[in-house]
């Protein structure tokens, strides 16, 4: 599987070949985050990457971004070999990232505004990115007067300002409150299907990944291999109550369970010597 | 189940209209907020309570008047000590004792030769402070030549830098700004640092993620992010600028408050120094205010701290 050779002319959204990171690379401190990983990821694709906590799929995710660099393998994107971040791949992250100095709009149209776009543009480009957001009426706000999911939906308003092709998502609804997760989590699908980007997203919930993927990409636990890969074949709008939810999410269980089991068993051993 | 409900003084007091105790009960009621007149009825009692203990230890006799003047003694003498102030205007050759600027012009001489000094220092020191801090964290070349450097002087206190002031400025104003600058200098380095070191790294990879460039990202991310620190860090300097300006001012600048705090020990006159004392206190304070207000106007974005300026 590993010796399947670089697909350069791939025009997936996403290629990793035998990726790996390790943090320190070379210290006394070094440890492997994440080991061996090929994963192709369709354009306009929604994939769900699950696993314990510490598992690497956070970090897996800062590779995609071009944020931190690979130690091991590559990594394309419509084949374009990556390694810088770019405004095509978007990161939006678990706690909130906005500028608390700039109104929404100015947060917004950040990105082209390091273009040097006029104040017009900019101003156009955020209206419409907001109005996708259902944000256009908080133009002129400061992100502190808003709420969490407001927050989190400007966000992903100025991700989208930026036209990306990937939208990589770690955990972006983590810190939100049961009820507006599920409403960001509707909201998400309605900007994925308008924007025709693929997504990659981060979550230990297995009811989010239910509700959402299209594949779910189980990990391992440390270091994060892929364990497998879970097509999800339900019909959407989902009914997350229905027989083959249930069944998907008791199947996700299962898988997970062991990862989260040898994780804990991996903390003890360290407490104990420690 | 009772609901404890709290007590409502505004009602009661509006309700028994403007007699004595109304007035009484709203003033009480004001206090346990965090009004306008609230932080002054405070401050005022936070002061006179202070005065009043030393008061009360002069008249049991414990505070000997000669060594400890109570506030209405060295107050009540405003007039006759001022005429110690500007010392090097009055004393230059060929002047009278009567001569030269009346006694409130020299209170106001002094005190604004040490605030300029003070600002002027705290300038320099912010300046070169931040711009040496952000170059640090810039330039890595930087950094490994002059972080070992700062840090190995940071320690050092200012009045070691004293002779050194005077070797190369000798005396005026140049000696007293140096030793502000460098007292200031050094922390403010360490401090800048720090707050860049403290800066989110998401906001830093937002913009890493759209294309900025380092420059950019120092201008537009890094440099507004570490400001409200910086204006923190300037609060606490500013405190500091006007301790150090008076011991380089009592080396013999001219004139100046820390002079003047000199003349007054060598002529053995505790009310000049308690006098002078309250001056520094009272700049001091109001400096700081100001500062606060400005900090207020130039961070719009904080909540929290408009919330508690707004109390001033």
């Amino acid at each position: 599987m590993a010796s399947s050779p670089p697909t350069f002319s791939s025009k997936d959204a996403v290629v990793c070949r035998n990726v790996g990171k390790t943090w320190s690379a070379g210290t006394s401190r070094a440890h492997e985050a994440l080991r061996g990983i090929d994963l192709d990821v369709k354009p306009n694709e929604f994939v769900v990457f699950l696993g314990p906590s510490g598992c690497g799929k956070s970090t897996l995710l800062y590779l995609i971004a071009g944020l931190e660099e690979a130690t091991g393998g590559s990594i394309w994107s419509f084949s374009d070999k990556v390694e810088t971040p770019s405004p095509e791949r978007s990161l939006i992250f678990q706690e909130t990232s906005l500028f608390p100095w700039l109104t929404v709009w100015e947060n917004v149209s950040f990105g082209l505004s390091i273009r040097g776009a006029s104040r017009a543009e900019r101003r156009a480009v955020a209206e419409e990115a907001l109005q996708r957001v259902g944000l256009k009426a908080a133009m002129e706000k400061r992100p502190d007067e808003l709420s969490g999911g407001m927050r989190q939906r400007v966000a992903v308003a100025r991700a989208l300002a930026m036209r990306p092709k990937v939208l990589l998502m770690d955990e972006p609804f983590a810190a939100l409150d049961v009820q507006t997760r599920a409403r960001m989590q509707d909201f998400l699908l309605d900007v994925w299907r308008d924007s025709g980007a693929s997504v990659l997203f981060v979550t230990h919930h297995i009811d989010e990944a239910v509700a959402l993927a299209d594949r779910v990409v189980v990990f391992t636990a440390r270091p994060g291999r892929i364990k497998t890969i879970v097509p999800v074949d339900l019909p959407r709008p989902r009914d997350l109550f229905s027989r083959e939810a249930e069944a998907l999410r008791i199947e996700l269980t299962d898988l997970l369970r062991d990862e989260v089991d040898r994780a804990f068993a991996e903390q003890e051993g360290l407490a104990s010597v420690a | 189940m009772t609901v404890a409900t709290p007590p409502d003084y505004t009602d009661t007091a509006s309700a028994a209209g403007p007699t004595r105790p109304a007035a009484v009960a709203r003033l009480f009621a004001s206090m346990a907020g965090e009004g306008l007149l609230a932080k002054i009825v405070w401050t005022f009692l936070s002061i006179g309570l202070f005065a009043g203990l030393w008061e009360f230890c002069w008249a049991a006799g414990w505070a000997d008047p000669k060594l400890l003047p109570p506030p209405h003694i060295f107050l009540g003498s405003i007039v006759e000590q001022a005429k110690f102030f500007n010392t090097a205007t009055r004393w230059q050759v060929g002047q009278s004792m009567n001569a030269g600027p009346s006694a409130f012009e020299s209170v106001m001489i002094t005190v604004g030769a040490t605030t300029m000094r003070v600002f002027v220092g705290l300038l320099i020191a912010s300046v070169l402070g931040i711009g040496v801090g952000i170059l640090i964290r810039y330039s890595n070349l930087f950094d490994k030549l002059v972080l070992p450097t700062v840090t190995l002087l940071s320690p050092v206190s200012p009045i070691a830098w004293l002779p050194v002031a005077i070797f190369l400025f000798g005396i005026g104003n140049g000696p007293a700004i140096f030793m502000v600058v460098v007292a200031l200098f050094f922390h403010m380095v360490l401090a800048t640092v720090t707050q860049i070191d403290g800066v989110s790294p998401n906001l830093i990879n937002v913009a890493r993620t759209v294309g900025a460039t380092k420059r950019q990202i120092y201008g537009r991310v890094i440099l507004p992010a570490i400001l409200p620190g910086m204006l923190a860090v300037l609060r606490m300097n500013l405190f500091g600028a006007w301790m150090v300006v008076l011991v380089a001012e009592s080396t013999g600048v001219g004139y100046g408050l820390g002079q003047v705090i000199m003349l007054a020990r060598n002529t053995f006159n505790p009310s000049l120094v308690f006098f002078t004392i309250a001056v520094i206190g009272l700049l001091g304070f109001t400096f700081d205010w100001l500062l606060r207000q400005a900090q207020r106007r130039i961070l719009y974005w904080l909540p929290d701290t408009k919330g508690k300026l707004r109390g001033l």
